[in-house]
């Protein structure tokens, strides 16, 4: 390990019972326990969370920003997965 | 421009922020990597003025929020340090900048800290000008930039109460302590305005900073803006602020004021303010004397990691 660099961590956090956990950032740490530790003194100083989850970067595993277009613009022209793609008369009331 | 030049500038004209994978131009990432690790080394250095009083504060209640307020600047360094990685430096390499003068950190901090009101001239006049420059970065466009001030912001403004409050304290107290705390507002008044850093005529980079919604006001914009706000809390003070120019415009609703010595200014940018040789030397020696730390701590991890695997 050069010039002293730990490996880097994704936070996750709970913020409370009933909520899932939501990345808040990341953090250096030599191990799982340290960087809990850390996370806990570093995001959590004012009551944000309930449950931390760390999780090493070098395992986070992304889709490629260049590609959006084919990953995601497929999604765009079907309506038809929509609710109110589909015409209810107004005296069915909500549905 | 390039084809990839024209969608990113588009892209930052309908205001879609810029993610860490998103394409951008070299002078953008390098325009971030200054600013963001810059920001970084001031929450930083910033401890040091201040961890110089903990020790010393006058009563418990003044302790836990200075020790508090430190802590905050800790994890203020660590959101900023994080942001700079995202743009694919070296963490260590960034502190290491600092640590050679290759980095900048906010002049301020090259000032000493004198009294016991200078806990309240800090939070509330260095921590005040910070807060005006960061609520308006909430809207930078690199997406890690803005999620770290929002953060912050949200941290932040506890620490320029807790030194207005002190402040009130020593105002209504003593003879003694009310010229403490005009002692401590004449020393921090002028360089609390230099934080805004050089004129807009003698800021280079602020166009292109502008353009690329990097910056969304100016230094001069900052500036005036954090001087209407601070005077009436002077006053309430029953403080004078230390510039003879300083007036209301009527027409204009903003405070005029006097010259700012640039001198000053660029000289302890330079390194030759009261603290510089300190601070960077403290900082540095930190990183030198806690190594130790971080080896055994990677040796500690390597040896549970075998232990784990065996068993």
């Amino acid at each position: 390990m050069t010039n002293g660099n730990w490996p880097l961590w994704e936070v996750f956090i709970r913020s409370r019972q009933g909520l899932n956990h939501k990345h808040v950032g990341s953090l250096r740490a030599s191990d799982e326990e340290m960087a809990i530790e850390n996370a806990r003194d570093v995001y959590t100083r004012r009551s944000e969370g309930i449950s931390i989850w760390v999780v090493l970067s070098s395992n986070v595993h992304a889709s490629n920003p260049t590609e959006k277009g084919p990953m995601f613009d497929p999604a765009e022209d079907k309506v038809y997965r929509h609710p109110t793609f589909y015409d209810i008369p107004d005296e069915i009331g909500h549905m | 421009m390039t084809k990839k030049e024209d969608e990113f500038q588009a892209k930052i004209d309908r205001d879609i922020k810029i993610e860490p994978k998103d394409w951008m131009p070299d002078a953008y990432r390098k325009t971030l990597v200054r600013q963001i690790s810059q920001h970084a080394h001031s929450e930083i250095v910033g401890m040091l003025p201040e961890g110089n009083w903990i020790t010393r504060a006058p009563s418990l209640r003044r302790k836990v929020a200075l020790l508090a307020k430190v802590q905050d600047e800790a994890g203020h360094g660590l959101y900023l340090y994080s942001a700079v990685e995202t743009l694919g430096t070296d963490r260590e390499q960034t502190i290491d900048d600092m640590h050679s003068g290759k980095a900048k950190y906010s002049s301020i901090f090259n000032y000493p800290t004198l009294s016991w009101a200078d806990m309240g001239a800090v939070g509330w006049l260095v921590d005040g000008a910070a807060i005006v420059n960061q609520v308006a970065l909430q809207r930078t466009s690199y997406g890690p930039y803005s999620r770290a001030m929002v953060k912050i912001c949200k941290e932040e403004s506890f620490h320029q109460r807790q030194g207005y409050e002190l402040l009130i304290h020593m105002c209504n107290g003593t003879k003694e302590q009310k010229e403490m705390a005009q002692d401590a507002l004449n020393r921090f008044w002028w360089p609390s305005l230099m934080m805004f850093g050089p004129s807009d005529k003698d800021s280079p980079n602020t166009v292109q900073s502008m353009a690329w919604k990097v910056k969304r006001y100016t230094n001069d914009d900052l500036r005036q803006q954090f001087i209407d706000m601070t005077v009436p809390q002077a006053n309430f003070l029953g403080l004078t602020i230390p510039d003879p120019d300083l007036k209301l415009n009527k027409e204009t609703g903003h405070y005029e004021f006097g010259e700012i010595d640039w001198d000053e200014f660029f000289n302890v940018v330079n390194g030759n303010g009261p603290c510089n040789k300190e601070r960077v030397s403290a900082r540095a020696n930190s990183k030198k004397n806690g190594l130790w730390v971080i080896e055994a701590a990677n040796a500690y991890a390597e040896k549970q990691r075998i232990k784990k695997k065996v068993a």
